[in-house]
C-alpha cells in the first residue's frame, strides 16, 4: 500500500468518531433516497406483477341492464383481448356481534372458474362450487375486520330478501387493492366489504338473467384504452351505460399511484436536504483537517509530490468518509424501506410483496452522496493545494480578531468575550453550523406538521363540513319521498336529501369524469363548505365547483361547462359555473338540488339522504335500515372520521418517526462535529485555562457556550427552514385527492426545537467527556 | 541536601515521576527532596530533558507524581484530587511559559482579566500591567504586541491573583537577550515588590546569578544547591 493511502486511513481511523458523525449525516439522506425509491420500486412492482398474474382489467363501464349477446360484440372490438362481464350490487350485512349497518359490494364469479381477467388470489379455502347459491368468498381485510374465517355464516339482505351466505373462500383482488365504499375516501373494513358469489344466484336475485351490470376488457399489447372507451360507450348506451373509463381512473389503481406520486416527492426533497447538509459537513470537516495538516502538504510539495497527487490523496479522504455513510445508509434504507412497504402493504392489499430493491436504488443513493460529499471537499481542498509549500509550512496567520464597539461587552465576562469573538472571527463556519441545526429543526418541523395539516384537515372535512350522523345511499335514484319514509324510522331527528350523478364535464378541451351532487340550497347536515369562508348557500341554479375541479378543467366563474350525464336518460347540459369554494378533498362539484332535478328532468329524486340521530335509539334505527331495500351504503361519519385517524393518520405518523430519526442523527451529527472541531482547535485555550485554574465546568461553558449559541441562532432559523420546507413539500404534495391545508401549530416549533435541543445535548455531553483527558502539560510545550 | 524550614512555602519529599511501563518506562525524577521558603527566589537550572519541567508541574499542580510528598504548606498536593488541584492553582499559583499562553482572542487586558475575574482578591487588571511596565497597549490583542510584550502580559496575568507562588518555566527561552531581560526584570519587579515565592526554571546559567539560590537538576534529581555571594540585578545581566 502506498505511504500516502496508509497516511489517510490512520487519519480516518485518528478521527473516526467525527468521521462517524459525519457518515451518520450522509447516511440519513442515502436512507431516505433507498428508502423511498425502493419503496416506490416495490409498490409499483408488486402491482404490476400482481395485475400481470391476476390479469387486471384494462377499461371498466358500468350499465343498467346490457344482454350477456353483447360480450361478443365488444370481444370483436379492435385491440381487445379479453372480455369479463359480471354483476356487481350491493346488500345489507348482518354479522353476529356487529350491531352497525354493514354492506357488502356482491360481485359475481364467472362460471369457468378463476379464469379470465380480474382473478382472485385465494387467500384460504375455495371458490363457490358451481350451482352453490349461499357461498361466498369474502375479501382479506373485511374478514380481518370482523374475525370471519372459513364455514363462518352470515346474513344478507339480497334485494329484499333474506339470506344466510357460508364463507368458503378468503382472496383478495387486483381491483381491490385499496377498498372504499361508495362516496368514501379511506377505507373501513368493517362496514364495507367485497363478497364474490357464483353469477347464478346473484342474476337470479337482481333479475339480470342473461345480462350483465358490469363489464371490464383487457387489452392487447399497445392497444389504445381511448378507442375502446369510445367503442363501448357507444355499445353500451343504449343499455344504460355509466361512462366507460381507463385503469388509470379506476378507484383502487388511482388511489395507489396518488400514493406512489406522493413518494416520489419525497424521494426528492429529503434526500436533498441531508445530502446538502453534508456537503457543508464535509466542506467544514476537511477544512479544519487541512489546516492541521498544512505543515504537511508543504513537506509533500517540498518532497516532490504534484499538487493534483496532494488533492486526489484528499478527496479520497471525503470518499472514504462517504463510504462508511452510504454503507450505513444503504442498510438502513433497505431496512426502512421494507417496513415502510410494510406499512403501505396494510393500507393496500397486496397477496405478495416484491421488496427486492435492484441495484439502480443503491447506485443512486451513491452517487447523489459521493457527489455531494465530493462537492463538500472540492473548495477545502483546492485552497490548500494552492498554498507555495514555504507557506504551507509556516504556521497560519494568527486570526485577527477585533474588539466589537458594542459597549455591551463591557458585561460580559472573558470566557463570553472569547466565545462571542470565536463566532464573530469565523462567521461563515458559525453559520454552517446553525445552520446545520436548524436543517434539523426543519425536517423536524415539516415533518411533524402533517400532523397538524391532518388534524386540520379533519376538522374543517368531518367536523365542521359534515353535520349528519348517518349517510343513507341507494344503489338508483329513489322518489324524493324515500326521505320522508326515512324521516319516520325511530331516533331520526332530521334529514336531508342529495342526490348525485355520474357525469362527464367538459370545458374547452378538458374533460373530468366526476360526479355533480344536488343538495338544498341550505344546508343543514352535509355542507357545501369553504376551507376559507365555511359553508356556502347555493344559488338556485348553476355549478357551484371546487375549485380543484375548476383548476383540472380550467374553469372560471362565469364559463359554460358541458355536463354529461351518464345515467337515466343521459341529457348533456350546458351550465355556468357560478361559485367556487376551496376544498381539501376530492374536487366535488354542487348544484341546488331542485335545479338539478328539474335539469336532468325525471322528476325529482334523490340517491341518498343525511341523517341526524339519536344516539340512544340507534341500535333500534340500524336494524330498521337493514329491513330497508335498496340501500346501497350506510355511511356513519364518527366511523369515517376514526377510519381516517386509523389510516392515514396512522401511516403519516410511521413516516414522521422515521423522519425524527433521521433528523436526529443530522442534529448529532453536526453538533458532535462542531464540538470536536472547537475542541481540537481550542485545547490549546482551554488546557491554558485549566492551567490557571478554571474548572471544569468552566471550561465546557466555553467549549459548549460556542454550540449552546449557534443552537439558539439555529432554532429560529431551523424555524423558518421548516416552514419553507413544508411550503415546498406542501406545494408538491397537491394531488387530485388531497389539498392537505398548510398548518403549522406552535407545538409542532416547540416539539421540533425540543427533540433537536435533546439531540444536540447529547452530541456535546458526549464531547464534554473529553474535556477529562486534556493534557495540560504537553500544551504548554507548544506555541499555539 | 535541603532542609525542611518551618516558614516553607512549598516542599517535596521523595518525589518521582515516571512516565509509561516496563521497559518504555521513562524516570523523570528519580526522588527530589527541596524547601522554599515564603519570599525566596529560586532559580531551577538544568539541561533539557534533565526533569525541571516535570518537577515544576508538580508543584504547580499540574501534574501528579508517581512517589513522594509534596506540600504547600499543610495541603499535601500529592494527595489532592483533580478538583483540589484545580483550586490550589486558581487560589494560589501563578504560571509563566515559554510560549505566553495568551488567548488570542482577548486583548492584553481581557487576558489578565481572565484571571482576576476568579482570584479571591486580585488587584487591579491595570496595576498588574503597570506592574510589569505596559501601562499602554493595554487594548492590543496578542497578535499585535511583541513576544516580550506578550511575555509581560502573561506574568500581569500571573501576579494579578496575589499568588503566594508565582512558577516561571522558561519565560525567556522564547525572547532574543534584549527583550528576555525587559521580562526578567519584570519578574524580579515583582518579587521585590510584592514577595511572591518565586521559582524560575531556565537552562541558562547566566540567569541563575540573579538569585539568592540556585538548584541544579540533572537526570531527575537535583545534583547541586548553590548560594550566589551577591544577587545581580537583571539589568546587569548579559547573554
Amino acid at each position: 500500500m502506498q505511504a500516502l493511502n496508509r497516511k489517510m486511513l490512520r487519519d480516518v481511523w485518528h478521527i473516526r468518531a467525527q468521521v462517524l458523525a459525519l457518515a451518520l449525516v450522509i447516511a440519513s439522506g442515502v436512507a431516505v433516497l433507498v428508502m423511498s425509491l425502493s419503496t416506490i420500486d416495490a409498490l409499483g412492482e408488486t402491482a404490476r406483477a400482481y395485475y400481470e398474474r391476476y390479469r387486471f382489467a384494462h377499461v371498466f363501464a358500468r350499465v343498467e341492464r346490457a344482454p350477456e349477446l353483447l360480450r361478443e360484440r365488444v370481444e370483436r372490438l379492435p385491440g381487445v383481448q379479453a372480455v369479463a362481464t359480471r354483476v356487481i350490487e350491493t346488500a345489507s350485512l348482518e354479522i353476529e356481534g356487529f350491531d352497525e349497518p354493514v354492506i357488502g359490494q356482491l360481485v359475481s364469479l364467472p362460471a369457468r372458474r378463476n379464469t379470465g381477467l380480474n382473478r382472485l388470489a385465494l387467500r384460504l379455502g375455495r371458490l363457490p362450487e358451481p350451482g352453490a347459491v349461499d357461498e361466498v368468498v369474502l375479501s382479506e381485510p373485511f374478514a380481518d375486520a370482523h374475525g370471519l374465517g372459513l364455514r363462518d355464516r352470515l346474513r344478507a339482505i339480497i334485494n329484499g330478501r333474506w339470506r344466510e351466505l357460508i364463507v368458503v373462500g378468503i382472496a383478495l383482488s387486483p381491483e381491490y387493492v385499496y377498498t372504499i365504499g361508495p362516496g368514501t375516501l379511506i377505507p373501513d373494513n368493517q362496514r364495507f366489504g367485497i363478497a364474490w358469489m357464483g353469477s347464478a344466484p346473484l342474476e337470479a336475485a337482481f333479475d339480470l338473467e342473461g345480462a350483465f351490470n358490469d363489464i371490464s376488457v383487457g387489452l392487447m399489447h399497445g392497444a389504445s384504452p381511448e378507442t375502446v372507451i369510445e367503442a363501448l360507450d357507444d355499445m353500451l348506451e343504449p343499455y344504460g351505460g355509466h361512462g366507460a373509463y381507463a385503469r388509470a381512473d379506476q378507484q383502487s389503481h388511482w388511489f395507489l399511484m396518488n400514493e406512489i406520486n406522493q413518494l416520489r416527492t419525497m424521494s426528492l426533497i429529503l434526500p436533498v436536504t441531508f445530502l446538502a447538509v453534508a456537503a457543508f459537513l464535509t466542506n467544514v470537516l476537511l477544512g479544519r483537517m487541512l489546516t492541521v495538516e498544512r505543515a504537511e502538504i508543504g513537506l509533500m510539495k517540498a518532497f516532490g509530490y504534484q499538487d493534483s497527487a496532494i488533492g486526489w490523496h484528499y478527496l479520497k479522504f471525503a470518499m472514504v468518509i462517504a463510504a462508511v455513510g452510504i454503507l450505513l445508509g444503504w442498510l438502513a434504507g433497505y431496512a426502512f424501506g421494507k417496513s415502510s412497504t410494510e406499512v403501505y402493504a396494510n393500507f393496500f392489499r397486496f397477496p405478495f410483496l416484491l421488496y427486492q430493491p435492484g441495484p439502480r436504488v443503491f447506485l443512486i443513493a451513491a452517487l447523489a452522496s459521493l457527489a455531494a460529499a465530493l462537492l463538500g471537499a472540492v473548495a477545502s481542498v483546492r485552497k490548500a493545494v494552492r498554498l507555495p509549500p514555504a507557506e504551507a509550512m509556516r504556521p497560519p496567520a494568527p486570526p485577527l480578531f477585533r474588539r466589537t464597539g458594542v459597549a455591551i461587552t463591557r458585561w460580559l465576562d472573558q470566557p463570553t468575550r472569547i466565545l462571542l469573538r470565536q463566532v464573530s472571527r469565523w462567521p461563515g463556519r458559525s453559520f454552517v453550523t446553525s445552520l446545520g441545526i436548524g436543517m434539523a429543526v426543519a425536517v423536524l418541523v415539516s415533518s411533524l406538521h402533517w400532523l397538524d395539516a391532518v388534524d386540520q384537515l379533519a376538522d374543517v372535512y368531518f367536523e365542521q363540513a359534515q353535520r349528519q350522523d348517518l349517510t343513507v345511499s341507494f344503489g338508483s335514484a329513489q322518489d324524493l319521498a324515500v326521505e320522508g319514509s326515512l324521516a319516520r324510522l325511530p331516533g331520526v331527528i332530521s334529514t336531508e336529501p342529495m342526490r348525485s350523478v355520474a357525469t362527464r364535464m367538459r370545458h374547452g378541451a378538458l374533460e373530468e369524469r366526476q360526479m355533480l351532487m344536488g343538495v338544498p340550497a341550505r344546508q343543514a347536515l352535509l355542507r357545501v363548505h369553504d376551507a376559507q369562508m365555511g359553508p356556502l348557500e347555493l344559488p338556485p341554479g348553476g355549478l357551484v365547483m371546487s375549485t380543484q375541479l375548476a383548476d383540472m378543467l380550467q374553469a372560471r366563474i362565469g364559463d359554460i361547462v358541458q355536463v354529461e350525464v351518464l345515467e337515466g336518460r343521459r341529457p348533456t347540459l350546458r351550465l355556468p359555473v357560478v361559485s367556487l369554494f376551496e376544498t381539501y378533498i376530492g374536487a366535488p362539484a354542487y348544484m341546488e338540488i331542485g335545479a338539478l332535478n328539474q335539469a336532468l328532468g325525471d322528476g325529482g329524486a334523490l340517491t341518498s339522504v343525511h341523517l341526524r340521530i339519536d344516539p340512544l335509539a340507534q341500535d333500534e334505527l340500524y336494524a330498521a335500515l337493514r329491513e330497508t331495500p335498496l340501500i346501497s351504503a350506510v355511511m356513519s361519519r364518527s366511523a369515517a372520521l376514526r377510519g381516517f385517524h386509523d389510516t392515514l393518520a396512522d401511516t403519516i405518523l410511521i413516516f414522521i418517526s422515521f423522519f425524527v430519526v433521521f433528523a436526529c442523527a443530522l442534529a448529532v451529527g453536526v453538533t458532535y462535529n462542531a464540538a470536536r472541531i472547537a475542541l481540537a482547535e481550542r485545547g490549546w485555550e482551554l488546557a491554558t485555562l485549566e492551567v490557571l485554574g478554571y474548572s471544569h465546568a468552566e471550561i465546557s461553558y466555553l467549549l459548549l457556550g460556542e454550540i449552546a449559541l449557534l443552537t439558539l441562532l439555529a432554532l429560529p432559523l431551523g424555524c423558518a427552514a421548516g416552514y419553507l420546507l413544508a411550503l415546498v413539500w406542501h406545494g408538491a404534495f397537491v394531488t387530485e385527492l388531497f389539498r392537505v391545508p398548510f398548518a403549522i401549530l406552535a407545538r409542532t416549533y416547540g416539539l421540533s426545537i425540543m427533540i433537536t435541543l435533546a439531540a444536540t445535548l447529547l452530541a456535546a455531553l458526549l464531547v464534554r467527556r473529553r474535556l477529562d483527558h486534556l493534557d495540560l502539560v504537553a500544551v504548554l510545550k507548544t506555541r499555539e | 541536601m535541603t532542609t525542611t524550614s518551618d516558614n516553607s512555602t512549598l516542599r517535596a519529599q521523595g518525589l518521582t515521576k515516571v512516565y509509561g511501563t516496563g521497559d518504555a518506562a521513562v524516570h523523570a525524577l528519580r526522588g527530589v527532596d527541596l524547601a522554599l521558603s515564603s519570599g525566596e527566589l529560586v532559580v531551577l537550572l538544568g539541561p533539557s530533558g534533565c526533569g525541571k519541567s516535570t518537577l515544576l508541574n508538580i508543584l504547580g499542580g499540574l501534574d501528579t507524581a508517581t512517589a513522594g510528598e509534596a506540600w504547600f504548606r499543610d495541603h499535601e498536593l500529592t494527595a489532592m484530587e483533580h478538583a483540589q488541584l484545580t483550586r490550589y492553582r486558581r487560589d494560589h499559583v501563578g504560571f509563566v511559559f515559554q510560549f505566553y499562553n495568551l488567548m488570542p482572542s482577548l486583548t492584553a487586558l481581557e487576558n489578565v482579566a481572565l484571571v482576576t475575574e476568579i482570584a479571591k482578591a486580585p488587584m487591579a487588571t491595570e496595576e498588574a500591567l503597570r506592574l510589569v511596565g505596559l501601562g499602554e497597549r493595554l487594548h492590543h490583542f496578542p497578535a499585535q504586541l511583541s513576544g516580550g510584550e506578550q511575555q509581560r502580559v502573561a506574568i500581569a496575568r500571573a501576579i494579578a491573583k496575589r499568588p503566594e507562588l508565582l512558577l516561571c518555566d522558561e519565560p525567556t527561552g522564547a525572547l532574543d537577550s534584549k527583550t528576555g531581560l525587559l521580562v526578567l526584570e519584570a519578574i524580579e519587579r515583582i518579587h521585590a515588590e510584592l514577595g511572591t515565592t518565586t521559582v524560575l526554571i531556565t537552562h541558562n546559567a547566566i540567569i541563575a546569578e540573579m538569585t539568592d539560590r540556585v538548584l541544579v537538576m540533572g537526570d531527575g534529581v537535583i545534583t547541586e544547591e548553590r548560594r550566589n555571594a551577591r544577587r545581580r540585578p537583571a539589568r546587569e545581566l548579559y547573554w
